[in-house]
C-alpha cells in the first residue's frame, strides 16, 4: 500500500535537480565582485526561469516540492551549508548570508499574519527592531543568558504588539494597516528621543555567547581560519529551520485553515463557529513573536541597533518580500528574501535607487503575477498524502 | 408542545424599512418547514437575525430550550444550527475538502499544542474527516468526491450550492437553514438536490429544515408546513396546499395591496 502511494508521489528528481543549480548559482552570484559579471548572472537568472517557465520544467519542480517537501527541506538545509562552508572565511558573505536568514525568518512571522489570517503588518521592521533593542539592553545591563535573551525579544515584540490589538480588530482592512504605520513612526520617535536607549545615536549590542563559547571569535577547524560569522550562521539556521516547520504546520492544521477562512470571509467563518478575535490575536501575536526573535538575533550579529535601521522603509522591504515571493508560500519567501537582500548589495550601482526598484517590482508584480513569484498551492495536510 | 425553535415578536428595521415585523415562527423537531414569500418579505433577514449576524430589535428566539436572541454567531453555530447562504459564501481559494471542514470547526481539535506538535494525532483526526466529508459529498456527487483537494472557485455554481450545504450538514446539527438551494439551477438539477437532502435526512433523523425557495413544486413536495411572510409579516401558515389558495398569499404574490 504505502508502496503504491510511493510511486503516485510527484518525482523527487526536479526538486533536487533545481537545488543543486540555484546552489551553484548562488554560490557565483555571491563570489563575483565585478559589477559586469554581476548584472550578466543576474541577467543569466532572469532568462533561464523564464525559459525553465515556458519548458514546464518550474512547474515540474513546485509539484516535486510539494509532494517531497520533507526530504527537499533537508536538502535545502544541506545546501545552505555547502554555501556557508564556501564562503567559511568572508565576513560580508556571511553576513549578507545571516541577514537572509533572519529576514525570512521575520517574513514568514508577517506572512502568518498577512499571508494567513490577512492582517496587514506596516510595522514589521518595528518588531524586528523591538528584538534588536531587547539583545542590546540585556546584554549591556544584564547577565541574561543569550538564548533566553532571543526568546524575550520575541515575547517583548508580541506584547508591545498587543497595543495594536485594540485597533487591528476593530478597524478593517486599509485602516488597520492605518494604525500599524502610525506605531512604526512613533516607535521610531520614542527611540530617538529616549536617552537610555542610546537616542539618535543607537547602542553597542554584545555578541552572542553561549556556554562560554563566544560567538564574535574567529575559529579554527584543522588548520583552517573560520569567520566567526559561521557561529551566527549555524544559529540563525537553524532559528529558521525551526520557524519554517512551525509555518509550515500551522498552515497544514486546522488553524492554518481557521486564518484562512476568517481571512477570506469572516462572516462565513463566524455562522462556522469561528472566533474572530482569538484567531487573529494568535496570529498577529505569533507572527510579532517570529519577528522580534529573527531582530533579537539580528541585533548580536550586527552588533550595533540604531533607529534609523529599523524605519518604514524597511518594513516596506518586509512586505515586498511577501508580496514578490508568493503570498502565503514559505518557499517562495526563501526565494524573494535572497532577491530582495542579495540583490542590491551586490550591485552597487543600484544601491540608491533600491526603494524606488523595489517599488517597481511590487507594481509589476500586482500588474501581471498577484500570485507572487511562487503561488501558494491548495492546502495538502501531509505532503504526498493520498486517500 | 416543545419547540426546536421558536421566534416571538421577533423585529429587525433597517432604517425605515421593517424587514421583519413581529414574527411568531415555532419548528417542531424533524420537521421540514418552508418559509416563502415575495422578494424583499424578509426570508433572509429571518436567518441573518436567527444566525446572530443582524441583532433583533424587539421580540426573542430561543432554541432547544435556551434563549439566543443576542447570541453571537459562532454560539448559535455551536448551539446546533447551521446554514446555507442565499449568495454563496464558500472560500474561493480554498479545496472542497478545506470548505467543508470549515463547517466542522466544532468538531475538530482547535488546540495549539494537539496541531502543531502532536501531528501522529492530528493525522488521525484528519483522515477520518476527510473520510466524513468524501461520504457526505458522495451523497450529492459522486464525481466530486474525486476531487475532494480542487478549488472550489473552479467549480461551476450547482457544485458550489452542493459544497455549501455539505459544508452546514457536515457537523450534524439539530437545524439547517437552506436559504435558496437550488438557486441557478434547472428544474431536474433542483430535484436532485432535494432528493438528495432528504437522503442525507434520511440518515441524520434528528435533523430540522427550514428552507427559503422559490420553486414552489420543491416547497410543495418536501416541506411539511409552510410559513408565508409579506413585508415581514407571516400572513399565513400551514401545508403548502392550504396557503397556496389563501387569498392574501395570492395577493401578496402578485403584489397587490
Ligand atoms: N443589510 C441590510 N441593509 C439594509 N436593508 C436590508 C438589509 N438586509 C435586508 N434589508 C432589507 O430588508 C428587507 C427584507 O430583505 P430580505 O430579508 O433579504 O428579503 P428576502 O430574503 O425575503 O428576499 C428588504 O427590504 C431589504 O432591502
Ligand atoms: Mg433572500
Amino acid at each position: 500500500m504505502s508502496e503504491v502511494m510511493q510511486k503516485m508521489r510527484a518525482p523527487l528528481l526536479p526538486g533536487v535537480v533545481a537545488l543543486a543549480l540555484s546552489t551553484a548559482y548562488l554560490i557565483a552570484l555571491l563570489a563575483a565582485e565585478k559589477q559586469a559579471l554581476i548584472i550578466g548572472l543576474l541577467a543569466f537568472a532572469v532568462v533561464a526561469v523564464l525559459a525553465a517557465h515556458y519548458l514546464g520544467w518550474l512547474n515540474l519542480v513546485s509539484r516535486s516540492f510539494a509532494d517531497q517537501e520533507d526530504v527537499l527541506g533537508i536538502y535545502a538545509i544541506l545546501a545552505a551549508c555547502v554555501v556557508a562552508a564556501f564562503f567559511h572565511d568572508n565576513h560580508f558573505v556571511l553576513l549578507l548570508f545571516v541577514t537572509v536568514l533572519l529576514y525570512t525568518v521575520a517574513t514568514l512571522g508577517l506572512n502568518i499574519q498577512f499571508g494567513y489570517a490577512g492582517v496587514l503588518n506596516f510595522a514589521g521592521a518595528s518588531f524586528f527592531g523591538i528584538g534588536a533593542y531587547t539583545s542590546a539592553v540585556l546584554s549591556t545591563y544584564t547577565a541574561v543568558p543569550h538564548l533566553l535573551v532571543l526568546l524575550i525579544g520575541g515575547m517583548l515584540a508580541a506584547l508591545i504588539g498587543s497595543l495594536l490589538l485594540v485597533p487591528v480588530l476593530r478597524t478593517r482592512g486599509h485602516y488597520a494597516a492605518l494604525v500599524t504605520i502610525a506605531f512604526a513612526l512613533l516607535l521610531k520617535t520614542f527611540l530617538e528621543v529616549n536617552n537610555v536607549l542610546g537616542g539618535p545615536q543607537g547602542m553597542q549590542v554584545k555578541g552572542m555567547s553561549i556556554l562560554g563559547w563566544s560567538f564574535n571569535d574567529n575559529f579554527e577547524i584543522g588548520k583552517i581560519e573560520m569567520s566567526f560569522y559561521l557561529n551566527y550562521f549555524v544559529v540563525s539556521m537553524l532559528l529558521l529551520t525551526g520557524t519554517f516547520v512551525l509555518v509550515r504546520r500551522l498552515e497544514r492544521s486546522w488553524i492554518g485553515l481557521n486564518l484562512d477562512a476568517l481571512r477570506l470571509d469572516e462572516i462565513a467563518a463566524s455562522c462556522f463557529g469561528l472566533d474572530i478575535a482569538r484567531w487573529k490575536i494568535t496570529a498577529f501575536l505569533l507572527g510579532n513573536f517570529l519577528i522580534g526573535i529573527a531582530g533579537a538575533l539580528f541585533g548580536m550579529v550586527g552588533g550595533f541597533v540604531a533607529p534609523n535601521n529599523y524605519t518604514f522603509a524597511d518594513s516596506l522591504i518586509m512586505v515586498s518580500i511577501l508580496l514578490l515571493g508568493g503570498i502565503g508560500n514559505p518557499w517562495g519567501l526563501v526565494v524573494a528574501t535572497f532577491i530582495v537582500v542579495v540583490v542590491p548589495e551586490k550591485l552597487q550601482t543600484i544601491q540608491e535607487y533600491r526603494i524606488l526598484l523595489f517599488a517597481l517590482i511590487v507594481i509589476m508584480m500586482l500588474l501581471f503575477r498577484p500570485e507572487g513569484l511562487l503561488p501558494r498551492p491548495v492546502r495538502r495536510y501531509f505532503p504526498g498524502w493520498r486517500a | 408542545m416543545t419547540y426546536l425553535l421558536e421566534a416571538r415578536g421577533l423585529t429587525r428595521k433597517f432604517g425605515g424599512v421593517v424587514a421583519l415585523d413581529n414574527l411568531d415562527l415555532a419548528v417542531v423537531p424533524n420537521e421540514i418547514i418552508g418559509l416563502i414569500g415575495p422578494n424583499g418579505s424578509g426570508k433572509t433577514t429571518f436567518f441573518n437575525v436567527v444566525t446572530g449576524i443582524y441583532g433583533a430589535h424587539g421580540g426573542s428566539v430561543t432554541f432547544d430550550g435556551a434563549d439566543i436572541t443576542r447570541a453571537s454567531s459562532p454560539a448559535v453555530y455551536h448551539a446546533g444550527i447551521s446554514r446555507t447562504f442565499q449568495r454563496s459564501r464558500l472560500s474561493l481559494p480554498l479545496s472542497i475538502f478545506d470548505n467543508i471542514m470549515i463547517g466542522n470547526h466544532k468538531r475538530l481539535n482547535q488546540g495549539l499544542w494537539f496541531n502543531l506538535i502532536r501531528r501522529g494525532e492530528f493525522k488521525r483526526e484528519f483522515e477520518v474527516n476527510y473520510s466524513a466529508a468524501r461520504t457526505l459529498v458522495e451523497v450529492f456527487e459522486p464525481q466530486l468526491a474525486e476531487r475532494m483537494f480542487e478549488p472550489v472557485g473552479g467549480l461551476p455554481m450547482i457544485h458550489r450550492r452542493r459544497i455549501e450545504i455539505c459544508r452546514a450538514l457536515i457537523n450534524q446539527p439539530k437545524l439547517l437553514l437552506l436559504d435558496e438551494p437550488s438557486a441557478g439551477m434547472t428544474h431536474d438539477e433542483t430535484k436532485e438536490l432535494m432528493d438528495d437532502i432528504l437522503q442525507v435526512r434520511d440518515l441524520n433523523r434528528n435533523l430540522t429544515i427550514i428552507i427559503v425557495e422559490h420553486e414552489m413544486g420543491v416547497i410543495e413536495r418536501i416541506t411539511e408546513r409552510c410559513v408565508v411572510l409579506n413585508f415581514g409579516r407571516k400572513i399565513a401558515e400551514g401545508p403548502y396546499r392550504q396557503v397556496a389558495v389563501d387569498r392574501q398569499v395570492q395577493e401578496a404574490y402578485l403584489g397587490v395591496e
